[in-house]
């Protein structure tokens, strides 16, 4: 074992390079590409055995690393935001074929408008799609995720593909110390891909991803995807176990900072979670008994831990670094499904949504947040869901909307918005 | 298209939000160059910016659009010819053009290439050809040449690479033509002729990377490059510049290599055939 400074899209490849991915099909894509192209520099000095073709776009791309998958083959393949969008109808269609492989995915903000800064929007639109996903927030995390995911993937009882998530510039380009483990060590925690039945073998062919016609086999296979995703948790459980004790370094399908005696607890996903540690941290120093809580696995979702680790607790406020137009933060919707019924549920459950397109969530957002969430706690209602946005933002906006020329409504209308607004805003 | 319009001379300033200022591109690229011949050719067809509308991809081409002052859209990766389409089908009063790259119209965009040259649908397409992904930093793209090194093709590339002219002429593009970025005012004159032309026109600029794929080939200064793609594409008026890095392996013409003035334009014959069928009823 060595100790390096990397990036997280360097740990992304270490991952593909120590888990002996035979085969990356690759598109560029901003924060992404180095993840590519530090697999290609070592294809070229000879340290990697892998074989890497640059195809034409992210929907040739999943769609080739999901056929080489299928035949028995270990793959790698990376990712990002747009990329990922366009790639969406194989991904449905590749973890249908139930094909196992490891997707590193460095999470950007979708269009439009463009941005190249991270939240989870892309990511949470493959949330149905029967790939599995497990979120990162440090660079430490890529790696290890990587690795762990080949052993999720492969499991007979999954046999599905995983995204490793990795925040675009938070994580992708940020350097961070990162252990990288002995080939030896590797090899042992991750053993050559034993892809069963689903490989090519001319002397007994077989037929793939055939046709389903009608409701009932479709319904069938469907819901059989469903249950392998299902057996992914104690599959996880497993692989995390026996990676503690390969490595030494112990992950949960969750991540509980400081909940045990906390009576507040911050739900949030990814790097920007490590801003909210640091708010614990503050927070705990002037008396507020907060915790975090940060879901590392979302499909499968972890619900009974999640259930049992909230319960009894006064209040939660979810922080969702995404937006589902005309609902809300989806994460809050996820954690709202897993305490529906149970018996010791928190009274209040709080929403914000923030740090879309890499806005920051500054120190003093997460002691507002805190506020609220007492405040809330102690008359026990649940305030209305708040987009973190100051004061001195919307300014910012109205100014480049005047430079802009931008044509409002009447005076009244608004005067409404504002209105509106003021009250919405942090 | 108005006399008036023709005698005010060119300033390209008009033609640019320089809010926008400073670009994002690097010293020494060819788009900058090319984007000029455009608005030049803007000009001297006297289109109004009003009834101009740009629209662009993503990468280094793509992020050009945006600095043009007209209408502009920027699309996603390889679609501005799909968005192109839908605008001049709904808006046939438009000046439709295109700016768009190797990348983006060629590779994840190349199903709409060869489908817009089918239809012959009144867009003009303009590819900036610099043989890379240049915005993400230098990667592989269907244009690069044979052996040249790019961050995804440590050992060289051993792809085979499009000609985009055969390709959209193949299609069924109707205008097509090829000019490097040294030759402005000629590079003007085939935009202006892809412009006024009734169909699909599909105009080539071979235009320079200096800063990363010319770093990485050693292809010298951009004033090298762009003189070696000159001399690459026409030998015989170089014979006595010494130019020992020849940008391609392999010449390739210029000037406009397909006209063809008697397949209907797209939207015209669809407008026709509804008005056909309205009438018989």
């Amino acid at each position: 074992m060595r100790r390096e400074l990397m990036t997280g899209n360097a740990a992304a490849a270490w991952g593909a390079r120590l888990a002996r991915a035979d085969y990356l099909p690759a598109f560029p894509i901003t924060p992404q590409t180095e993840i590519i192209e530090t697999v290609a520099q070592w294809i070229d000095a000879g340290e990697m055995n892998c074989r890497m073709v640059m195809m034409e776009s992210e929907h040739s791309m999943i769609t080739a690393a999901g056929a080489a998958a299928a035949t028995g083959v270990r793959v790698f393949t990376a990712t990002s935001s747009q990329g990922l969008l366009y790639g969406m109808e194989m991904l449905y269609t590749v973890a249908g074929w139930r094909a196992p492989f490891v997707m590193a995915n460095v999470s950007r903000g979708l269009a439009a408008p463009i941005t190249l800064e991270p939240d989870h929007n892309d990511i949470l639109a493959a949330r149905d799609s029967g790939f599995l996903q497990i979120h990162c927030a440090t660079c430490q995390e890529v790696l290890d995720a990587s690795l762990i995911a080949y052993r999720v993937a492969e499991d007979a009882r999954v046999r599905l593909p995983v995204i490793v998530n990795l925040d675009g510039f938070y994580l992708s380009f940020t350097r961070e110390p990162v252990d990288i483990p002995s080939q030896d060590e590797v090899d042992a925690f991750v053993p050559p891909f034993d892809a069963g039945p689903t490989r090519f073998r001319a002397g007994k062919p077989m037929s793939q991803a055939v046709a389903v016609l009608g409701g009932t086999p479709y319904s069938y296979f469907r819901y059989e995807t469903h249950l392998a995703a299902r057996a992914a948790l104690e599959v996880y459980a497993e692989a995390t176990d026996a990676f503690e004790r390969q490595f030494g370094r112990r992950y949960g399908a969750l991540d509980a900072y400081r909940c045990d005696d906390a009576d507040i607890i911050f739900v949030m996903m990814g790097s920007f979670a490590t801003k909210a540690k640091d708010a614990v941290n503050k927070l705990r120093a002037i008396g507020e008994r907060v915790g975090l809580l940060r879901p590392i696995l979302l499909r499968p979702f972890p619900d009974t831990a999640i259930r049992q680790l909230l319960a009894g607790k006064k209040a939660v406020a979810v922080i969702d670094q995404n937006i589902s137009m005309g609902m809300g933060g989806v994460l809050h919707g996820e954690v709202s499904a897993a305490l529906n019924g149970s018996k010791d549920a928190p009274p209040v459950l709080a929403s914000f949504v923030g740090g879309l397109g890499g806005r920051d969530i500054s120190a003093e957002e997460f002691f507002e947040i805190a506020a609220e969430t007492r405040r809330a706690a102690e008359n026990g209602e649940t305030p209305p869901p708040r987009l973190l946005f100051t004061e001195s933002e919307l300014r910012e906006i109205r100014k480049l909307q005047a430079i802009a020329h931008v044509e409002h409504g009447s005076d009244e209308a608004e005067g409404n918005r504002n209105g509106e607004g003021e009250e919405r805003h942090a | 298209m108005t006399d008036a319009k023709q005698q005010t001379p060119f300033d390209v300033l008009q033609y640019l939000r320089q809010e926008l200022m400073p670009h994002f591109l690097c010293p020494g690229c060819g788009h900058g160059i090319a984007l000029r011949a455009l608005l030049w050719a803007v000009h001297e067809l006297g289109i109004e910016k009003d009834n101009l509308a740009i629209v662009s991809g993503i990468g280094c081409a793509g992020r050009t659009g945006a600095y043009i002052d007209a209408n502009t859209f920027h699309t996603t990766h390889g679609r501005p010819l799909a968005f192109a389409t839908g605008l001049k089908l709904a808006r046939p009063d438009l000046e439709v053009i295109v700016i768009t790259g190797d990348g983006d119209c060629l590779a994840i965009g190349g199903n709409h290439l060869i489908h817009a040259a089918r239809r012959n649908l009144d867009i003009t397409c303009l590819m900036l050809n610099n043989e890379v992904y240049g915005m993400t930093g230098g990667q592989v793209s269907p244009t690069t040449s044979e052996d040249r090194y790019t961050t995804t093709t440590p050992l060289g590339n051993t792809e085979a690479v499009f000609d985009a002219c055969k390709l959209a002429e193949g299609a069924g593009a109707t205008f097509v033509g090829r000019e490097v970025t040294v030759q402005t005012p000629t590079l003007k004159n085939l935009i202006l002729g892809g412009i006024a032309h009734d169909g699909f026109a599909f105009i080539e600029v071979i235009s320079d990377c200096t800063e990363i794929y010319g770093r990485k080939n050693d292809l010298g200064s951009s004033a090298e490059m762009i003189l070696s793609q000159k001399s690459a594409m026409r030998p015989e008026t170089f014979e006595n510049n010494i130019i020992d890095r020849p940008f391609r392996p392999n010449a390739l013409p210029t000037g406009v290599l397909a006209h063809d003035k008697t397949r209907p334009e797209y939207g015209a014959a669809y407008r026709a055939s509804i008005k056909a069928q309205q009438t018989k009823k």
